[in-house]
């Protein structure tokens, strides 16, 4: 099977969908570049270089560039939503999601309930998240939180790239409004990918590694540190079952709790803000729902209660750690009542 | 009224202090020294010189991403700035900010941004103050083209119109928003045009000339200060360099930057019109040229060998009282 990075197949998925449906379109600030300029066209292709070369297929009507102008670009996507397109509207830091954020959770969020269920919000906002690239308290914030929370909204966070692209066909192809959260220190990584499409179903985590002392779960990047650590323990004997739940939003709680019912022990890992976030969310379905199976107090491994700061040495005590997993698999480990 | 000597020897410092400023951050960024992302000011210096030079450390601006030329013409202090940008101790904003949130509070420079758009309504709220505490202030954002676009930028242009605060609205047009050019992405005739449709006088100017940046921006401070309420500057001009330090910049015409150099370059313009006018000799500005080159120097070495912040200091500054 052909390997390929996060970057191709997102990249691939939107090309794929767009092929065959002519409804989908992508629209967003420099999605291709080089508007009005007299250089190239698709000359950033997103600044990723993530819909690097639908430009040239598509067309300026199927991807548009659009001024700074978040608001009304998200509202633009809901809009022609609800009429007959199935946009893919790129927010392209999820920071950003503060400029814009009444056009996705008052309204893309509401239309289909506050409408009786005669309108349809069949919209992708594609957004770029994550800390470590010393972006600062502007350009680093996972803010899968305050989306997981809004009633309407289905939320993706796929950490590798076979995810990426099974879990953004089936975005695009969803009737509601869907943030898929990529994470950006994942984009150079690689694993086999289909060539053909295939979709993956929202609320199914993945097992990535099946053990039998500690569940440890792990939203967007850091499940993968997860999983680095649960491979170090497992030589000294410490067994760990790492579940990435894939989507905040529905939350495969079952997976979550079948693990939870076998070790005893859970460490839910996520790069947020420690207060009201998707961990602390996970945190209290397991207390009420498997309480009787736990051994120990659940542990999250959070970022710390501040904005993000700028220098290296503080950004990285800011953001969660492998260390802090490990000493969280051992604290949990180690608990005697 | 016109630049005097006086005057004029000091804009052609700024302007100087900036552009080496800029490029040897660039060298840094290079070498590795400077984490995060890097927008330069380089080609735009005689803005933010024209207008700070009206203002005093009781008027308050606030910026952009692309902000360390606004913050040394506010008078910022070049060597914290320095350090602040390689991330050490003693940096203006303790480490904690880096290049899109320099910023010297304490000289009424309220902040780069790093929201695009995120500055408009601030400074409306700076000018409220300057009205309401009647200290006579006035607030200057500085706003690119592609930030004249955003919703933000409109509000903050009708609540100003609306509360008669002394606020100017700067934008400097230097014909791109990373990679749309602003022709595209300005839907209006220009920016000027549309800031007077709001119901404020607008202004437009040549923004490589500091002779015209400085007389503008006083006609625009002159407005404010007698109390007339706000007022919109479009002042057109090039960068230099990319979007970002590291863009590769395939948007732009073949040969487009290296022309724009030598066209716009507000250094030149400024020294040619200097010499012609008699305000300056050649010898005046290599001697200038000179010092800036080692005060720059000298503010990157001791950045360069200052510690990192204490990792202890994660936690402080995120509230005012203990947490
Ligand atoms: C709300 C928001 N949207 C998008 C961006 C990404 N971004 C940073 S700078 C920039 C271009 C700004 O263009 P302009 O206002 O003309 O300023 P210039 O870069 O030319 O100085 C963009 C799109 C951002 N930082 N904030
Ligand atoms: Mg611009």
């Amino acid at each position: 099977m052909p390997i390929k990075t996060y970057r191709q197949a997102i990249n691939e998925a939107m090309a794929q969908e767009m092929r065959q449906d002519s409804t989908v379109i992508v629209i967003g600030e420099d999605v291709a570049g080089g508007a009005g300029c007299d250089g190239e066209r698709d000359a950033y292709g997103g600044v990723m270089g993530v819909t690097k070369g639908l430009f040239p297929e598509f067309g300026e009507s199927r991807v548009i560039d659009t001024p700074i102008t978040e608001s009304a670009i998200m509202g633009a996507a809901a809009g022609a939503a609800q009429t007959g397109l199935r946009p893919i509207a790129e927010l392209m830091f999820m920071d950003f999601l503060g400029v814009c954020f009444d056009q996705i959770y008052n309204q893309a969020a509401k239309f289909r309930y506050m409408f009786g269920g005669k309108a349809q919000c069949p919209m992708v906002v594609r957004t770029m998240a994550g800390a470590g690239l010393r972006g600062g308290a502007q350009h680093s914030q996972n803010l899968t939180q305050m989306v997981t929370m809004v009633p309407g909204l289905k939320v993706v966070c796929p950490t590798n790239a076979y995810d990426a692209k099974g879990l953004l066909i089936t975005a695009i192809r969803d009737n509601d409004c869907v943030i898929f959260v990529e994470d950006k220190f994942l984009y150079e990584t690689s694993c086999e990918v289909p060539d053909e499409m295939y979709t993956i179903p929202f609320g199914e985590a993945n097992f990535l590694r099946e053990g039998t002392d500690v569940t440890i779960v792990g939203i967007s990047n850091t499940v993968n540190k997860a999983l680095a650590v649960a491979d170090r323990l497992a030589a000294e004997g410490i067994s760990c079952d790492v579940i990435d739940p894939r989507t905040t939003s529905p939350l495969d709680e079952e997976s979550i709790i079948e693990s939870v019912e076998v070790t005893g022990r859970l460490v839910i890992v996520d790069e947020m803000t420690p207060r009201c976030g998707v961990a602390a969310d996970i945190s209290s379905i397991v207390a009420e729902k498997a309480f009787g199976s736990l051994r120990a107090p659940i542990m999250k491994v959070t970022a710390a209660h501040s904005p993000i700061p700028f220098a290296p040495a503080l950004e990285d005590a800011w953001m969660p750690q492998e260390s802090d997993i490990e000493a969280a698999v051992r604290a949990v480990l180690g608990y005697t009542r | 009224m016109s630049l005097d000597k006086k005057q004029f020897l000091q804009a052609y410092r700024t302007m100087r202090t900036i552009r080496d400023f800029e490029y040897r951050v660039s060298d840094e960024f290079g070498k590795g020294n400077i984490p995060g992302f890097l927008h330069l000011y380089a080609g735009q210096e005689a803005i933010a010189t024209g207008m700070c030079m009206n203002l005093s450390d009781e008027d308050y601006i606030v910026s952009t991403h692309r902000g360390h030329g606004h913050c040394i013409a506010k008078g910022g202090d070049v060597g914290d700035m320095m350090k602040e940008i390689m991330a050490k101790q003693g940096g203006s904003c303790a480490g904690k900010g880096g290049s899109m949130h320099i910023a010297a509070v304490e000289k009424g420079m309220l902040g780069a941004n790093a929201i695009v758009g995120g500055g408009p309504p601030l400074i409306v709220g700076a000018a409220l103050s300057a009205k309401t505490l009647g200290t006579g202030s006035v607030g200057v954002s500085f706003t690119g083209d592609g930030g004249s676009n955003q919703g933000t930028t409109f509000e903050a242009m009708n609540l100003a119109v609306v509360l008669q605060v002394p606020a100017i609205f700067m934008f400097e047009n230097n014909g791109y928003g990373e990679g749309t050019a602003a022709g595209y992405a300005v839907g209006s005739k220009d920016i000027a045009s549309r800031a007077a449709a709001f119901g404020m006088p607008a202004l437009k100017v040549d923004g490589a000339d500091i002779f015209e940046t400085y007389k503008t921006c006083k006609k625009a401070v002159d407005h404010c200060r007698s109390g007339k309420g706000p007022i919109a500057i479009e002042a057109s001009i090039t960068r230099f360099r990319g979007h970002f330090e590291g863009d590769a910049q395939q948007y732009r015409g073949k040969g487009e930057v290296k022309r724009l150099m030598k066209d716009l370059d507000c250094l030149k313009i400024a020294s040619d019109i200097a010499i012609k006018k008699k305000l300056a000799t050649k010898a005046e500005l290599k001697a200038i040229d000179k010092e800036v080159a080692a005060y720059i120097d000298e503010a990157a070495t001791a950045a360069l060998a200052a510690p990192s912040p204490d990792v202890s200091e994660l936690l402080t500054d995120v509230y005012s009282s203990a947490y």
